[in-house]
């Protein structure tokens, strides 16, 4: 059910349970949660390679819940929307969601997320972070209403190769024919079942998107039709190996939102998070867009880059050298670090000082590491690498196959 | 008659003149401070006023005192604890409260029951704050340089400003500029929208301050509230162990253990100079001693138009002593109770309790409580900052049994012009107590022992002038190489060999011990010994 | 049509004529756009009552900047002082009055520890509106990020404080953040006296004496080193010279065209709608409005980036004065005031504490119980303003916090406040009523839809230290250029400031041509 946290008696609880919770609490044979804004998620549900490898091979259920959601709705919501982010938002058509940034007036990140365009004129924005005070203030001038409704929209994300198979035999007919940042909606449980074509693995996948008293009955229903297809439910540290195997950047991880920097300098603009294809100039304004014109004329600070590290120690924290010798010196640091299982390679995302980070650049990653409780110090290295590390064709694939 | 020779004498035992002399001390000096009370600790004291139960009569919470100095001279060692507390309320006219929870998640939650908008504006204010906080606090063990000098060391001390402000990127430097310059009440409002969220945070920015919430200048002495820590805790609070006395305590014990003497019971009733030359102090029993330093810690009007004698001070010196704003604003009140009083709008264990109290939830409320201090009367509706340091620390009360310390603001240093009657005395005290009735029904009942510190009281007992907590207003005009005087900033006296070395110097009020340790380091430059006083902790 | 050459400003005030006449001189091609059917905006003459006529909205001339009035040779065209070096009579119930000239004091009560130190006082004022004064005609500078330039700039005016010497360097230091009732009663006995002084430092703006900042708004006051002064035919003589002057540049003028909007093409201005539906087209707009007005309805808070949008939306314009118009059959009479006084300025401010009063309630939306004033009788010096016989009273009168709207409710607080404001009056000219032929109040919503200023406030925004110099109108616009391609502001919501000066309107003119607009 939806959790009311608007009484006065609200701190008796200061974790809350998502919807999903009976069931989730009762696969946690681990026990290990984290709290995610005002709830708690599972870190690991029963062993998190095998978590991983569902994602890859069968199919694995994440509780999306507590991701923060904004309803924008009015005459203006378009209008609103295109001069927050910065791509053209006229061109996400209903049905569709789009992957976005947004920027302070310096041109510098404050949050990605997804704009859902639910149906004409009614969006949806998701945000890593809380996002209220920004979106209000960006709707001077625009006849506008923007809700944060978190907490009355119930989420999984439904990840891997077996999915479109699983929601088939769900019963959601045509779901199939989703296209990749498609939506569709189909009756459930008597409500209205909203499905995506999105997710944050770089895999085939879905989100699912319910009223909170049909959660329990939603993740009943999807473990009941994917038993047969592998099902599995995963915590977040699989997911952020997925997310990392993917390419995709995470607030707070591989940059500052550009509100939360109390230190210049520690913030990034789209274009230093590789992000530069979701900056479109031909908007005549877009909030940023004065800053990031400028530095496209007069070049970035950073590069966000994507490493293929020599051997297996984990790059976690390394510092990037530009060279291996007495002369060399740090021209970046890795922000996320794994060893990817798809790829069977150790990867990492870094920020880099430009010029550094081209393609065939030498770089080498100064990598500190335990091996029964003793550190050894490596140095590795590195070859950038364009792209995803790991992208299956099934990702695209219309209709997606059943496994 | 007996002299004695010192060389260097700290007057009053306050926090800023015990660290100072402790640093004197450790540096090899003989060092003697004199207190006029029978205990040490000028507003930093614990005192049993009522048996069983220890007040912090003044000052009572903990904040400001630097970490670098309560490092370096081991003030742990020397029995001091500081207890983080948290929280705080907000009680409102409609029945509601708005809490302070430490929690980040509950905290958002609860300003979201207020307004959703703000909950997360809350994030940018901290954010907007802590950067001012950043900015001010290398600044802080640090001499302010005079800006109208072309000495070396003050080129180099702009030079150091330049740098710190040139640290900002360009839109934060205008930040900084309005920040230094606007009202609280205009501050809050480019973050928030509901009236009782900004009337709890916009409390900082009037304690202690002869100013109200839409006074421009109100914004810095918000800062002042938030640039302390507990523990690398950016703008929390704390309780001393035992009371604000066990802070004054440790640093007496440090003093002492670094060979420092001093003396209680021993008023100083004039400076002593000749040939425009400091030679020492004379007692109010006719005893003098000598030394060729007298370091002050009591505020400019009393140290230059109390213990001097007006011909050794130039008639433009005496003028910028005169016009030395320090203004009584606050007053307090202690109460011993039998029991834990109830506050039925916070419910049952509520952890808000552990922390601050407030009754005031506008900012037009706020406003009206200065407007009757300007009105030369106690506000009818004042601010209360309340807290019941006796859930947090067992020591200050019998056990079930709690000491309750109400800061009242606003409280003028003279009633319609006139002295502080008892009468005005005991009508300050029932309205403070009434206001707190409201939201408590039993706690009538529960009251032992009042103790009621108008700034008369302050003033006669600390040695305040007006009452003053912070030994003169928190403005422009009085702040970093404006403190107390211009051209007087960098704690020397207007005479050879005099030094000031308390809150009215810079880096300001508050129980920080920086004015103290920085006027040792300037001593000590004088007397061409090494720097004993740390520099503040870099960048964290 | 050479349309992306020609020039648009949006507002004929003082300062739009004043940009439009050097763009002209500059060859640049500029048409001025009012909304009013005169020139002037804030600064004309009208009748309010049939045979009278008045300056509308500010009333005294005291710190046109002689420069400009030099270089448009606004006395060619017109420009004629009736009456200049107006003194200052602090006016008593009970006729004891001060009258001040210059630092001194000419008549009335004053101890003599009070009139030495009102001449230290006016002299050392005098020297630190000076360097406010320096920094009139310049662009305020970037105070990073901006190149040596700009360094440069920011070093001129610690140049410029630094000339002040040690002693008064530091005093400039000490009071410029700080309020001008603590400095009064540093510095004098005489409440009278200071309650004169504590008036010209609140004057216009959203302030009590004991408010910090009130020193800078009265070094502001000064900085035109010159005493307040009365032209012939009003404040509208100078719009009207200025007028003259821009004409002669080759400037076109067309009233009764209020404009709608400032039109955008991509990110740049394209010209100005006006209500009329008329589209005009420009390649620089340069906007004689105030800057909420000017960015959040005119350009419209959406087509501005959003943190910029916040900044305007946040800037301080909250009108605190009103406009007191009085037609009387003959002259007043003021108790026990000599007649040669009764032209000067004269004002009700007894004593600090009683404008504080007045303040007060203006903090929670409401009107002075007893307002402050200051009055002019331009009639004394201007026969032209009236009929044969009568006379003209102009007030600026406080504290009249600005509230939106217009009528029963508004009707309602203004006859309430004149009801107030002619008790106060009476109290020194006592049957000052029955002199009365007609009576006009302004209140800041009126002079807000008059003269279409944001909030009714006199300075297009508060002159404090946030708002002011190079955070003035808000950080990063503060060198008249916009972030808009080809925006620009001229009026007084950049920096200096309020007043009849003209410096904002010549700076700005200074700045368009810098970056080649019109060109």
């Amino acid at each position: 059910m939806k959790q009311d946290m608007t009484h006065k008696e609200h701190f008796r609880t200061a974790v809350y349970q998502t919807p999903f919770h009976p069931r989730t609490s009762a696969l946690n044979v681990l026990n290990v949660w984290h709290r995610w804004k005002d709830y708690t998620v599972s870190d690991a549900y029963f062993d998190t390679p095998l978590e991983y490898a569902a994602i890859r091979n069968a199919c694995a259920v994440f509780d999306l819940t507590p991701m923060t959601k904004h309803r924008i709705t009015g005459p203006d919501a378009l209008a609103f929307l295109n001069r927050l982010v910065t791509r053209d938002v006229a061109k996400i058509k209903p049905g569709r969601v789009g992957y976005c940034v947004w920027c302070d007036d310096n041109g510098q990140v404050i949050d990605d997320g997804t704009i859902f365009h639910l149906r004409e004129g009614d969006y949806r924005l998701c945000s890593q972070e809380r996002q209220l005070d920004w979106l209000s203030r960006s709707a001077l001038g625009f006849d506008v209403s923007i809700v944060e409704d978190t907490h009355d929209v119930a989420c999984l994300a439904f990840q891997g190769p077996t999915t479109c198979a699983v929601l088939k035999k769900m019963g959601l007919a045509g779901v199939e024919k989703l296209t990749p940042f498609g939506i569709g909606y189909f009756p459930f449980a008597g409500v209205e079942l909203m499905v995506s074509r999105t997710g944050f693995t770089g895999d085939l996948g879905y989100e699912l998107w319910i009223d909170p008293s049909r959660a329990v009955a939603l993740w009943d229903a999807l473990f009941a039709a994917g038993a047969d297809y592998g099902i599995r439910p995963m915590g977040t540290h699989a997911l952020e190996v997925s997310r990392i195997e993917a390419g995709f950047v995470q607030a707070g991880m591989d940059f500052l939102p550009a509100d939360s920097a109390v230190r210049v300098d520690r913030t990034r603009s789209p274009f230093e998070l590789d992000l530069g294809r979701l900056v479109d100039f031909s908007k005549p304004n877009f909030t940023g867009r004065r800053a990031l014109l400028e530095e496209q004329k007069n070049g970035s600070r950073y590069r966000l880059v994507k490493l293929d590290i020599a051997g297996n120690k984990l790059a976690k924290a390394a510092y990037i050298y530009d060279r291996n010798d007495s002369s060399k010196k740090v021209v970046g640091t890795v922000t996320s670090a794994v060893w990817s299982p798809a790829a069977k390679a150790n990867i990492a995302l870094a920020t880099l000082h430009m010029p550094a980070g081209l393609p065939g650049d030498e770089l080498w990653a100064e990598i500190y590491y335990q091996r029964e409780l003793q550190w050894a110090k490596v140095m590795a290295r590195c070859r950038v690498v364009e792209g995803a590390f790991f992208d299956p064709p099934r990702r695209r694939a219309n209709p997606p196959a059943d496994f | 008659m007996s002299v004695t020779k010192y060389d260097a004498i700290v007057v009053g035992a306050g926090h800023n003149g015990l660290t100072n002399a402790a640093y004197l001390a450790r540096a090899g000096l003989k060092v003697l401070v004199l207190e006029r009370n029978a205990w040490i600790g000028g507003a930093a004291v614990s005192r049993e006023l009522h048996e069983g139960w220890i007040y912090s009569n003044c000052s009572y919470v903990c904040s400001l005192l630097r970490p670098e100095i309560f490092r370096d001279l081991d003030l742990s060692r020397h029995g001091l604890q500081i207890v983080p507390y948290g929280g705080g309320v907000t009680f409102l006219q409609n029945g509601d409260i708005l809490g302070a929870y430490t929690d980040h998640d509950v905290q958002r939650r609860e300003l979201a029951r207020h307004n959703p908008r703000d909950a997360d504006a809350y994030h940018r204010y901290s954010i907007d704050v802590m950067r001012q906080c950043r900015f001010i606090r290398p600044l802080l063990l640090r001499t302010p340089p005079d800006p109208t000098s072309f000495r070396l060391r003050d080129l180099r001390e702009m030079l150091f400003l330049g740098k710190e402000f040139a640290k900002l990127s360009e839109q934060v430097i205008y930040d900084t500029l309005r920040f230094y310059t606007m009202s609280i009440a205009d501050f809050l409002g480019e973050y928030f929208e509901s009236d009782a969220v900004k009337a709890r945070f916009s409390g900082s920015g009037i304690i202690g301050t002869a100013l109200g919430v839409y006074s421009p200048g109100t914004a810095y002495v918000l800062l002042h509230h938030y640039m302390g820590e507990v523990d690398g805790s950016s703008g929390a609070w704390g309780f001393a162990r035992g009371g604000m006395g066990a802070v004054s305590d440790a640093l007496g014990s440090a003093l002492k253990a670094h060979g420092g003497e001093i003396w209680t019971d021993a008023t100083v009733e004039q400076v002593i100079v000749r040939n425009g030359k400091v030679r020492g102090v004379a007692l109010a029993n006719g005893d003098e001693i000598n030394a060729d330093i007298v370091v002050s810690n009591l505020d400019p009007k009393r140290t230059f138009l109390k213990l001097m004698d007006e011909k050794d001070l130039s008639p433009a010196f005496l003028k910028r002593a005169k016009n030395f704003k320090i203004r009584g604003s606050s007053g307090k009140l202690n109460i011993a109770l039998d029991g834990l009083p109830e506050f039925p709008a916070l419910g049952r264990d509520n952890p808000l309790r552990f922390g601050d109290m407030h009754f005031v939830d506008s900012l037009e409320r706020l406003e009206r409580a200065y407007d009757d201090w300007k009105s030369g009367t106690w506000s009818k509706d004042p601010y209360l900052d309340l807290l019941i340091p006796s859930l947090t620390d067992p020591t200050m009360a019998p056990p079930g049994k709690h000491f309750m310390s109400v800061f009242v603001q606003y409280v003028p240093a003279k009633i319609h012009g006139k002295d502080w009657t008892d009468a005005d005395r005991d009508g300050f005290r029932d309205t403070v107590l009434d206001q707190i009735a409201r939201h408590s029904p039993n706690f009538r009942q529960l009251i032992r022992h009042v103790e009621v510190r108008t700034p008369r009281e302050l003033e006669n007992e600390v040695g305040l002038t007006e009452g003053n907590i912070f030994q003169g207003e928190l403005t422009m005009d009085q702040l970093l190489f404006n403190r107390p005087f211009p051209g007087y900033a960098q704690y020397r006296g207007p005479v050879s060999g005099l030094y000031m070395c308390g809150s009215a110097t810079h880096p300001g009020g508050g129980v920080m011990a920086a004015p103290g340790a920085n006027a040792a380091r300037e001593i000590l430059l004088d007397l061409r010994r090494p720097n004993p006083v740390p520099e503040g902790w870099t960048d964290d | 049509m050479t349309d992306s050459r020609r020039i648009i400003i949006v507002g004929a005030g003082h300062n739009g004529l004043v940009c439009a006449a050097y763009l002209a001189r500059a060859g640049r091609e500029v048409l001025v756009l009012e909304a009013a059917d005169q020139v002037g905006g804030a600064a004309v003459t009208r009748e309010f009552a049939p045979g009278f006529r008045v300056s509308a909205c500010a009333h005294l001339l005291y710190l046109l900047d002689a420069g400009i009035s030099r270089e448009l040779e606004l006395s060619a065209h017109g420009l004629k002082l009736a009456r200049g070096s107006l003194r200052t009579v602090a006016l008593a119930a009970a006729g004891e009055h001060l009258v001040l000239g210059a630092g001194k004091v000419e008549a009335g009560p004053l101890g003599a520890a009070d009139r030495a130190a009102l001449g230290e006082f006016h002299t050392r004022m005098q020297r630190f509106a000076g360097v406010l004064a320096k920094q009139h005609n310049r662009r305020p500078p970037r105070i990073a990020g901006g190149g040596s330039g700009e360094l440069f700039a920011a070093a001129l005016l610690g140049f410029d404080i630094r000339r002040l010497g040690r002693d008064d360097m530091r005093e400039f230091l000490r009071i410029a953040g700080t309020n001008i009732f603590d400095i009064l009663y540093e510095s004098f006995e005489s409440p009278q006296l200071k309650g004169a002084l504590a008036l010209d430092a609140v004057l216009g703006t959203n302030l009590g004496p004991r408010s910090n900042n009130s020193v800078l708004t009265l070094l502001h006051r000064l900085s035109g080193n010159v005493a307040p002064g009365l032209p012939v035919g009003g404040m509208g003589a100078v719009t009207a010279a200025l007028a003259a002057a821009a004409a002669k540049a080759g400037v076109t003028v067309r009233t009764g065209s209020p404009v709608a909007r400032i039109t955008l093409e991509g990110d740049r201005v394209s010209g100005v709608e006006l209500e009329s539906g008329e589209m005009l087209a420009a390649g620089t707009v340069v906007s004689n409005a105030d800057p909420v007005r000017t960015l959040l309805t005119l350009v419209g808070a959406r087509n501005l980036e959003a943190g910029f949008a916040q900044r305007v939306h946040h800037l301080r314009a909250r009108g605190t004065a009103a406009k007191l118009h009085l037609a009387l059959d003959r002259m007043p009479d003021f108790t026990r005031l000599a007649a040669e006084y009764a032209g000067e300025r004269l004002v009700i401010a007894p004593d600090p504490l009683y404008v504080e009063q007045a303040f007060n309630p203006s903090k929670y939306g409401q009107s002075s119980t007893e307002p402050v004033l200051e009055i002019t009788i331009p009639t004394v010096h201007d026969a032209s303003l009236a009929p044969a016989g009568k006379h003209v009273l102009s007030a600026v009168v406080q504290y009249a916090p600005y509230i939106p709207g217009t009528g029963a409710g508004a009707d309602a607080r203004r006859s309430e406040f004149l009801d107030r404001v002619l008790n106060v009056l009476e109290r020194y000219s006592p049957a000052l009523r029955q002199r009365i032929v007609a009576a006009e109040l302004l209140m800041p919503a009126d002079l807000e839809r008059e003269f279409r200023l944001t909030g009714g406030h006199w300075h297009h925004g508060e002159l404090a230290l946030d708002q002011f110099l190079m955070l003035r109108p808000v950080p990063g616009a503060a060198q008249y250029a916009m972030p808009i391609g080809g925006l620009y502001l001229c009026g007084a919501g950049c920096h200096p400031g309020g007043g009849v000066m003209g410096s904002a309107g010549a700076n700005a003119a200074r700045a368009v041509l810098a970056t080649g607009g019109g060109a």
